[in-house]
C-alpha cells in the first residue's frame, strides 16, 4: 500500500467526515494487490497458453477395477482376438496353396495331434475363453440394448455370472469336449 | 458551533493519517515478474507426464498428534499451474480422525485450514446438492461431502481430481467442455404453441413420473468422467451426464423439439459412443442411472 494512497483516503475523510457513503466503515477489509488490467484478447491469449500447459489427470491406472468397465474392455480385447484370429486363419488358408502350405483340416489335425497335452489344452482355453466371453457378454450387452438389467444389482450378478460361465465354458471345452 | 462539532468529531475519531504501526498488513504481490512464468515456456510440454508417487514427496504431518490419536494418510494429487514445468505429485498428510469430521471434505477442509492453505479444491454446500465437490476418492468418483472418509487407518486414501480432465490446480478439473456440451442439448422446455388453458403447461401424473430420476440430476461430472468411453471421445461424445440431462428433455412430455433434440444425437458420436460400460450408473453419488436414461434415448431413436 502507498503511502500516497493512505494520504489521499486520510485527507478525503478529513475534509469531508459526515459524507462517508460506506456504512461498514473500517470494517471493510481491502486488498491491495498489485494488479495490472488487460484487455479480453490478451486475458484469452494468457488462458489459452495457460491451458496448453495443464496435465491430464490420471484415469485408467487409478480408477477401481470394477466389473463394469473390466468386462466392457474385455469384451472388445476378446472380440479383437477372435476377429484378428478368425482373419489371420481366413488369409493363410486363402495363400495356402500359392505358397504351398497344408492348411487341410486333416493334415491341421495331425499337426495339432502331435502336440504334447499341455500345448492342446492351452491353445484350446486360449480359443475357448474369448470365444464364450465375447458371446456371452455379447448377449449380456444385447439384453441391455433394450433397457433391460441396469439396475446396479442386476449389473453385477450378470457381469459376474458371464465371467463364471465363461471360465466353467472354457474349461469344459479344454480338458472334456 | 458547527464548526466545532466536526472538529471535534475529528478528534474522537481515529486520526486521519493511521501510523503504520496500527494499520493492518495485507498480502499484495510486489514480484510481479514472478507471476508470468508461462510466457516464458516452451509451448510443448506433454498433457499425460507422469504423477511423481507419494514415496518421492514429503508428508504433511497432522499440527499437534495427541494421545491414542487416529492418524491416516491422505495421498492427495497436486499441479501447482505457477510452476507449470513441474510434474504433478501425490502429496501425503496426515490427519487424527478423531479431530477431524467423518466425511472426505472434512479431511480436505481441515488440511486446507490447519496444515496446508495451497491445496486447491472446490467445495460449497457441504451436503451433496452442488456437486462442487466431485473428485476421484480411492479410485471411485464421487462426492467429497458425500463420501464418509473409511475409518480404518491401515488404509491409506488416494484422492485424485475427475478422471481425464486437465486440471486447472490441484483437484481442481477444467469443466469449460463438459458445461459446452451441456448448453449443446438446449437443456431448456421448447414449445411453440401455447398453454390450452392459458396459464400452465400441464402433465399427468404418469408423464410428470417419468422426470423422476432424471431431474435429480446435480450435473456433478462424476459420471462421465467415469466412462472410458468419455475419456478417449470426449471432443465428440457427449457423455453420460449430458445425455442424460437430454433424455430429461425427451422424456418431458411438454416438449415441442422431440425430434430436433433426437435429430441432433443421431450421428455416431454423440449419443452411439456409448458401449453400456456402465461405470456411469455404478459411480453416481446421487444414486440415478444415466445407462439407462442413454439406453432410452437410443431405443427412442431406434422404434420411432
Amino acid at each position: 500500500m502507498s503511502s500516497m494512497r493512505v494520504f489521499q483516503v486520510g485527507l478525503r475523510r478529513a475534509a469531508a467526515p459526515a459524507f462517508r457513503g460506506n456504512a461498514a466503515g473500517r470494517m471493510v477489509q481491502r486488498r491491495f494487490a498489485a494488479t495490472n488490467t488487460i484487455s479480453q484478447d490478451s486475458a484469452a491469449e494468457l488462458l489459452n497458453k495457460q491451458r496448453r500447459l495443464r496435465p491430464v489427470s490420471p484415469h485408467l491406472n487409478i480408477y477401481q477395477p470394477q466389473i463394469t468397465w473390466y468386462a466392457s474392455g474385455l469384451h472388445r480385447i476378446s472380440g479383437v482376438i477372435l476377429s484378428g484370429g478368425l482373419y489371420l486363419f481366413g488369409f493363410a488358408y486363402l495363400a495356402a496353396p500359392a505358397l504351398g502350405w497344408h492348411m487341410e483340416s486333416t493334415s491341421l489335425i495331425a499337426a495339432v495331434g502331435a502336440w504334447p497335452a499341455w500345448a492342446k489344452v492351452s491353445a484350446k482355453f486360449g480359443i475357448a475363453m474369448p470365444f464364450f466371453f465375447h458371446s456371452l457378454n455379447g448377449v449380456r450387452h444385447l439384453v441391455q440394448d433394450f433397457g433391460i438389467g441396469f439396475a446396479k444389482k442386476t449389473v453385477m450378478q450378470t457381469g459376474w455370472t458371464v465371467v463364471g460361465l465363461t471360465v466353467a465354458g472354457s474349461l469344459y471345452y479344454s480338458f472334456i469336449g | 458551533m458547527a464548526s466545532t462539532r466536526v472538529l471535534a468529531r475529528l478528534a474522537v475519531r481515529r486520526t486521519a493519517v493511521r501510523p503504520a504501526g496500527f494499520t493492518r498488513g495485507f498480502a499484495s504481490v510486489t514480484d510481479t515478474k514472478a507471476r508470468e512464468p508461462i510466457s516464458k515456456l516452451g509451448e510443448t510440454i506433454n498433457p499425460s507426464r507422469p504423477v511423481v508417487p507419494e514415496s518421492k514427496t514429503s508428508t504433511v504431518k497432522e499440527p499437534a498428534p495427541a494421545q491414542e490419536a487416529k492418524t491416516k494418510t491422505f495421498h492427495i494429487y497436486r499441479w501447482n499451474p505457477d510452476e507449470p514445468t513441474s510434474k504433478p505429485r501425490m502429496q501425503s498428510y496426515t490427519l487424527d480422525l478423531n479431530k477431524t469430521g467423518p466425511m472426505m471434505l472434512d479431511a480436505l477442509i481441515r488440511i486446507k485450514n490447519e496444515t496446508d492453505p495451497t491445496l486447491t479444491f472446490r467445495r460449497s454446500c457441504r451436503e451433496g446438492i452442488c456437486g462442487s465437490c466431485a473428485m476421484n476418492i480411492d479410485g471411485v468418483n464421487t462426492l467429497a461431502c458425500l463420501c464418509r472418509i473409511p475409518t480404518d487407518t491401515t488404509q491409506e486414501s488416494r484422492i485424485y481430481p475427475l478422471p481425464h480432465m486437465y486440471v486447472v490446480k490441484d483437484l481442481v478439473p477444467d469443466m469449460t467442455l463438459f458445461y459446452k456440451q451441456y448448453r449443446s442439448v438446449k437443456p431448456y422446455l421448447q414449445r411453440t404453441t401455447p398453454a390450452p388453458d392459458g396459464r400452465e403447461y400441464r402433465q399427468s401424473k404418469e408423464e410428470r413420473k417419468k422426470l423422476d430420476g432424471l431431474y435429480e440430476c446435480i450435473l456433478c461430472a462424476c459420471c462421465s468422467t467415469s466412462c472410458p468411453s468419455y475419456w478417449w471421445n470426449q471432443e465428440e461424445y457427449l457423455g453420460p451426464a449430458v445425455l442424460l440431462q437430454s433424455y430429461r428433455w425427451l422424456a418431458d412430455s411438454r416438449d415441442e423439439k422431440t425430434a430436433e433434440r433426437q435429430d441432433g444425437l443421431n450421428n455416431s458420436m454423440s449419443l452411439y459412443r456409448c458401449h453400456t460400460i456402465l461405470n456411469c450408473s455404478r459411480t453416481c453419488p446421487k444414486g440415478l442411472n444415466p445407462a439407462l436414461a442413454i439406453a432410452e434415448i437410443k431405443k427412442s431413436m431406434a422404434f420411432t
